[in-house]
């Protein structure tokens, strides 16, 4: 086998790790901004039940909840180790997603809040038309980092046996008894996908930036 | 519903075997992410340019990849060229190595807050660099880290649960043989998870009382997640 | 026999123990501008707060057009579409252009057409002489810009009165005078106003009633003249004494 096999057969691995990626980072992120809009605005009981998810859920191992997730869901309906593994992420990482969009939503002023009530827009439309459009700005480095993150925890879904990067590279060095340079094209490939995705979205919050005088 | 409470009866002991591990990995990545990141930090703030790049490299590439892959790197890879460790060494040494990437950043920001003021200071009354370093900025910057850098401890503790995949004896390593014995996959990673928790709230626990321990009136900065 | 807009009748707030007004009582009739005045922290914030149902009073009525709006069931969306409110720290949409403040109400309130709004929104944006700063951030505005912009927001939705809290104390001395101006032209144009301020200036000379409030009682109220040459209460007196020597010293240097 040429090195060019080689390489192409662990990056071939990426269409998985990029495509947990693509459904546990927004199925996070869905469910973080509806349990964070609960927590902001859904009153003391909501809150108090918010709180524990996300102290609960931040407090365990990520690999932990998700072998916990994947076999309960597994054990209920027939689904893929890709997406069960890909859901489990999802739901772990929506704990770290509320808070980010939490802490966004409380980083744009309550008044705010009062001036868009003041021209008499109803309680959800001030907090569509004027306090999220605020927070998506303010959760844009934060979420990066979580992207990131996400990236990074797809390949605990090598556990569950999803032939993604990490995967690919351990079945090939085993054949070929080559695992440093195995793995350290894992690496690499890693590295180019979270450093490529930071990237992008550094140049979302520079597009997103409102304009002030300095 | 809660028979799973039950398998502390019979893996107690396993459990508490497996969770002295991972505190333990935890403790030792900890400490060798400290003394490196201690100088990765210094290096990117007050290193020759050669050396700031070297560090920020370093921090780069330890960030940007999945520490499973690291682990693999160090375990299975190197003893390729003749470095060979053993589980548990290898397992201190990818925590540490890549504790220190994260623990550096901490650092950083706190040398950076201290500023170039306190420098100026100490160069003022007859201190060389280094002393100024040692005696000014770093008693400053160590306490002023404290609220972020109280992140990594718990968050390096999670991160440990993944060394089971070479074969370290840790804490879900004993889970893994329990959910095998059993059958009960959930029952049984729902009672570690737990275990997970306890150590999780008392070292959260501990760090928010240190921090109040050494705190110095009126010296705060914000602290991210 | 000029008509009220605004009555008001044994309003109370409490915050706890706290009382901040008790049994206030106050009319405000149709192209009135009344100001009121008093030392800080008696509680006018809070009355206009109150007014436009922002804070829900403890006890007492509030009518709007002969209309309860302290009523159980009143929409409140409904009551404050017809009471502009212009805040001290001008709180303008911090992610919309001058023109999308001004829109934003109009657009999801009154459902108007985007061209409709615009035209509407670029009107007001005129009447506060700031169409030329129409695609301007309020962080790319001056603190006087963006108060004529919140004072184009609030007169947008054709409000029937507009409340005005400490609309200049936030503001730098050289930027006060454009915003009084602004309000002047209102009031001049029939506008009815509530107005808490310090600017003696003003009030003296575009109020058709003064107000003073302390310590969450009306002290003493009556015109310009009244207030100033013949105050009834000693209180009165001082604190008129104390404002104008501090704030007319402020506006002479911004001379």
């Amino acid at each position: 086998m040429d090195f060019g096999q080689f390489i192409s057969y662990i990056a071939s691995g990426t269409v998985y790790t990029v495509g947990v990626t693509l459904v546990a980072l927004p199925s996070g992120l869905l469910i973080g901004t509806i349990l964070a809009l609960l927590y902001v605005y859904g009153g003391k009981a909501a809150a108090r039940v918010m709180n524990l998810y996300s102290t609960v859920f931040r407090g365990i191992p990520p690999l932990v909840l998700l072998f916990i997730l994947y076999f309960a869901v597994t054990k209920g309906i027939n689904l893929s180790a890709f997406w069960a593994g890909s859901l489990s992420l999802g739901i772990v990482s929506s704990a770290y997603q509320m808070e980010i969009v939490r802490g966004a939503l409380l980083s744009v002023s309550g008044d705010q809040l009062m001036a868009a009530r003041a021209i008499g827009l109803s309680r959800l439309q001030a907090i569509r038309y004027v306090v999220l459009p605020q927070a998506v700005r303010l959760a844009i480095p934060p979420w990066s980092n979580e992207a990131a993150i996400v990236i990074k925890d797809s390949s605990l879904v090598y556990a569950l046996g999803v032939p993604e990067i990490l995967r690919r590279a351990q079945l090939i060095g085993a054949s070929s008894q080559r695992y440093l340079l195995a793995y350290l094209s894992a690496a690499v490939i890693y590295f180019l996908l979270v450093f490529g995705t930071t990237r992008l979205l550094a140049m979302l919050e520079k597009k997103l930036t409102i304009p002030s005088n300095p | 519903m809660l028979t799973w409470l039950g398998y502390f009866e019979r893996f107690g002991k396993n459990f508490l075997h497996g969770a002295g591990v991972t505190l333990e990995l935890t403790a030792i990545g900890l400490a060798i992410g400290f003394v490196l990141g201690l100088l990765l930090a210094l290096a990117r703030c007050f290193g020759p340019k050669w050396l700031q790049q070297v560090a920020g490299a370093y921090i780069a590439v330890f960030r940007g990849t999945p520490l499973l892959v690291q682990l693999f790197i160090i375990y299975y890879g190197l003893p390729e060229i003749g470095i060979a460790f053993s589980q548990n060494m290898a397992a201190y040494l990818a925590l540490g190595l890549n504790s220190a990437a994260y623990q550096a950043e901490y650092l950083r920001g706190s040398i950076n807050a201290i500023g170039a003021a306190q420098m100026q200071a100490g160069r003022s009354i007859g201190l060389s660099k280094w002393q100024t370093i040692r005696y000014v900025i770093l008693p400053q910057a160590l306490r002023l880290a404290l609220p972020s850098w109280s992140n990594e401890p718990i968050s390096l503790l999670k991160t440990t649960a993944v060394v089971f995949l070479i074969a370290v004896q840790d804490l879900m390593a004993e889970g893994k043989r329990a959910a095998t014995a059993t059958f009960d996959f959930v029952g049984v990673y729902l009672a570690v998870a737990l275990v997970y928790l306890v150590m999780v709230f008392a070292l959260d626990a501990l760090l928010k009382f240190l921090e109040r321990k050494t705190k110095i009136p009126g010296m705060d900065i914000e602290t991210s997640r | 026999m000029p008509e009220p807009i605004l009555t008001i009748k044994n309003l109370t707030k409490k915050y706890g123990e706290n009382v901040i007004f008790q049994n206030l009582d106050l009319t405000v009739n149709e192209g009135d501008t009344i100001v009121i005045i008093g030392p800080s922290g008696t509680g006018k914030s809070t009355l206009l707060r109150c007014i436009n149902l922002l804070t829900r009073p403890d006890d007492g009525q509030i009518w709007l057009d002969n209309k309860e709006i302290t009523a159980r069931g009143t929409d409140e969306d409904k009551v404050r579409q017809h009471i502009g409110m212009v805040f001290q720290n001008f709180l303008l949409f911090n992610h919309l252009t001058a023109l999308g403040n001004v829109k934003l109400g109009l657009d999801k309130v009154k459902k108007m057409s985007d061209k409709e709004a615009t035209e509407k929104a670029m009107h007001e944006l005129a009447r506060v002489g700031l169409a030329d700063r129409a695609d301007h951030y309020p962080g790319q505005l001056s603190g006087g810009q963006q108060q004529r912009v919140g004072i184009a927001r609030a007169l947008a939705m054709d409000p029937r009165i507009m409340l005005f809290d400490e609309p200049t104390s936030a503001l730098d001395p050289e930027l006060i005078g454009e915003v009084l101006e602004v309000m002047r032209q209102l009031a001049l144009e029939g506008m009815t106003m509530l107005v808490v301020t310090h600017e003696m200036g003003f009030a003296r000379e575009v109020a058709d009633r003064i107000v003073f409030m302390e310590k969450g009682y009306i002290v003493e109220q009556g015109s310009p003249n009244e207030m100033f040459n013949h105050p009834k209460f000693p209180r009165t007196r001082e604190f008129l004494w104390k404002i104008t020597e501090l704030y007319g010293k402020k506006e002479k240097e911004a001379d």
